[in-house]
């Protein structure tokens, strides 16, 4: 199942992964409850190199657990995933080290991101220490990684400490973190969900400049559609560790085709007086990973779901530019 | 406009850190129209939530209510002694709070605590509660066979719900809700936000809904109060706010999110800078050291502008507001000269 060696513009190729965790240990199994969460079921996608991608989400739909997958932070449960052409699930040893300098994640949550007793600094050395790069090079690249994350006069930030920042320019100095090694391949989790509105908007644009400048393949994760618009061109749908759509951003926002698709992008608030307040096209109630439905995990809040929902479970099938995993199509 | 249920006027609360003291709410003024639903929208810091706790004087121990008028039902909510206070809360005056988890006592099931709220505060008995508890549920939407669950057995969604039953167990006349969607996910977020509405409507209970969020503002709002570093820079209706922003802050707001049916290739401005430190916040207007549009004036304390009827303004350029607002719509405007 080796298809990368004749798609060189694939970077990275997930076919079937997987990712179970066991939970509720000894006692639940006695209750005959379901130890396993299947956050990540038989996913495949490529990403061709240079691609954004929206991996899109509520929370629990396995989103995060795909992007710590695809960087090898989880060791998956079945399936294979690609990086240029290298399986990574064998990937030990130097060859990790390796990895890690070319994939790279920026996260969530810049205040718990970064150490709060490292300066910038010292922040920014230990990925290029961890990377054996030589100690008389390291100003040189710290100063230009915060550069190029927009950070003015980068060399008064040097030496001071996380809380002596405000939380757009502490984002900015995780993606610097991300970006020093200059990987090839970034994932971004949620990266503005804690900062303000007001100041997001800076942090979004950066990471669209990097990328573009770079050229980077980049995975963002979110559950914002109008966030995942603004800076992917595609976007995978999640819903309980399954790719519900997968296709071009604006085909999505425009025309929805999987119900559940549908319902998220008309839950979506906009600033706009005039918006629709029809029921949203989804059943009430949360989705139990302990628990999914048989056949199509949706279908117990689908609108559509018939008979056929039931027993068997929706491949995913070419319609138009996109993907989808609904037996309607 | 009728009388007003609520009346805030020039309200400041302090907060005593260290020897300093950080001016949270610095004198604002703004009313509840009986009957609406009503955003506080801000970022963080901004003195929203420190204002939703004043007007139930629910406030850190570090904090104090230093000056001006809370105006509900003939009363100074400011100056009214705590026991006449007490005897208004949740039956007037009710609170939903950001996290339903952290509000609802994790052992002892739902329907003990609405049980506690209809009986010890609402001077029901035992049968009557019950009823009133069921009524309750129902009108949240959720089955009244759960009322003997526990927190924990309900979903995020769900614990919002009751929450939203409990605030609403003794009919208040307002219901302040701090952050009730945010940590929601869309789906949810929306049909929690409809339920809301639709109970407001049917109630004629008048709301107060403390955010960050100006999509979830402007999806269920008629009115608005966009604060700005401890004061309110705007307020009035929500469709003057959208169609006819007046504070530079609300104007850049509106460059500064993306926006599901905007043009895609539209580009996001940020302000640029950061809202100020309030404990030693800058001289004049607050939002002047990331506003395009400042003056020299801009260093004294802004006057309060009514640009129109029922839409106060607190800006020196206040009157231009026609104008800034095409200028605002320029990228070019926001960024800053490098």
């Amino acid at each position: 199942m080796n298809m990368i060696a004749k798609r060189p513009d694939i970077l990275v190729s997930v076919f079937d992964a997987k990712l179970h965790y066991a939970v509720g240990g000894a006692f639940a199994a006695m209750r005959g409850k379901s130890t396993v969460v299947k956050a990540v079921d038989g996913v495949s996608f490529d990403i061709r190199r240079g691609e954004s991608v929206g991996l899109l989400g509520e929370s629990g739909c396995g989103k995060t657990s795909m992007g710590r997958l695809l960087l090898k932070l989880e060791e998956k449960t079945g399936g294979t995933i690609h990086f240029d052409g290298e399986e990574i699930g064998a990937v030990r040893g130097s060859g990790l080290k390796k990895f890690r300098s070319k994939a790279q994640l920026i996260f969530q949550n810049p205040f718990d991101a970064i150490n709060p007793r490292f300066t910038i600094r010292q922040t920014l050395a230990e990925p290029l220490e961890n990377a054996d790069i030589p100690r008389r090079e390291r100003e040189g690249r710290i100063i230009t990684a915060l550069e190029l994350v927009k950070l003015p006069e980068p060399a008064q930030f040097l030496d001071r400490y996380p809380h002596q920042l405000s939380g757009g320019q502490l984002q900015r100095v995780v993606m610097a973190r991300a970006l020093i090694l200059q990987p090839e391949f970034v994932v971004a989790d949620e990266p503005v969900s804690m900062l303000d509105v007001s100041v997001r908007a800076g942090v979004l644009n950066v990471f669209r400049d990097v990328r573009d400048r770079l050229g980077l393949t980049a995975i963002y994760i979110s559950h914002d559609l109008a966030l995942v618009r603004y800076v992917c061109e595609r976007t995978i749908v999640m819903y309980l560790g399954r790719i519900m759509e997968d296709g071009p951003t604006e085909d999505i926002v425009r025309e929805p085709l999987h119900p559940y698709t549908k319902a998220l992008v008309a839950a979506v608030p906009v600033p706009n007086p005039d918006q629709s307040h029809d029921p949203l096209p989804i059943g009430r109630g949360a989705p139990d990973p302990r628990n999914p439905p048989s056949g199509c995990v949706f279908r117990d809040r689908c609108p559509a779901a018939h008979a056929r929902c039931a027993s068997e479970i929706p491949l995913p099938k070419p319609v138009g530019t996109r993907t989808v995993a609904c037996h309607l199509y | 406009m009728s009388e007003p249920l609520l009346s805030v006027r020039d309200l400041r609360v302090s907060y005593q850190v260290g020897r300093n003291f950080v001016h949270a709410v610095d004198g604002a003024s703004f009313d509840i129209p009986r009957g609406s639903i009503t955003g506080l929208v801000g970022e963080s810091g901004c003195g929203k939530t420190t204002i939703a706790r004043a007007l139930t004087r629910v406030i850190a121990e570090n904090a104090a209510i230093t000056g001006g008028q809370i105006l509900f039902d003939g009363k100074d909510l400011a100056k009214i002694p705590e026991k006449e206070m007490n005897a208004l809360r949740w039956r007037d005056i009710a609170f939903i709070p950001q996290s339903a988890m952290n509000s609802l006592d994790p052992v002892y099931t739902v329907e003990y605590q609405l049980d506690e709220v209809l009986r010890r505060r609402g001077g029901l008995n035992r049968k009557q509660s019950r009823a009133r508890s069921e009524e309750l549920f129902e009108m949240v939407g959720i089955d009244a066979n759960r009322l003997n669950d526990y927190p924990h057995q309900f979903s995020g969604g769900m614990r919002q719900r009751v929450a939203i039953a409990l605030a609403l167990a003794l009919d208040p006349k307002l219901i302040i809700a701090d952050e009730p969607v945010t940590a929601l996910d869309v789906i949810v977020q929306r049909q929690i936000l409809d339920q809301l509405k639709e109970l407001q409507t049917r109630l004629g209970v008048s709301v107060i809904l403390v955010t960050h969020d100006i999509s979830v503002v402007a999806y269920i709002c008629d009115r608005t109060v966009v604060m700005y570093a401890g004061k309110v820079a705007e307020s009035g209706t929500m469709q003057a706010a959208l169609t006819a922003p007046s504070h530079p802050y609300t104007m850049g707001l509106r460059n500064a999110f993306p926006d599901l049916q905007g043009a895609a290739s539209g580009i996001l401005t940020p302000i640029e800078g950061a809202p100020p430190n309030l404990a030693s916040p800058p001289a004049g207007c607050r939002f002047k050291p990331r506003c395009p549009f400042a003056l020299d004036i801009c260093g004294t304390e802004p006057p309060v502008i009514e640009v129109a009827p029922d839409h106060p303004v607190l800006c020196h350029r206040a009157h231009e507001s026609a104008a800034l607002r095409i200028e605002s719509a320029k990228t070019e405007t926001w960024m800053v000269p490098a």
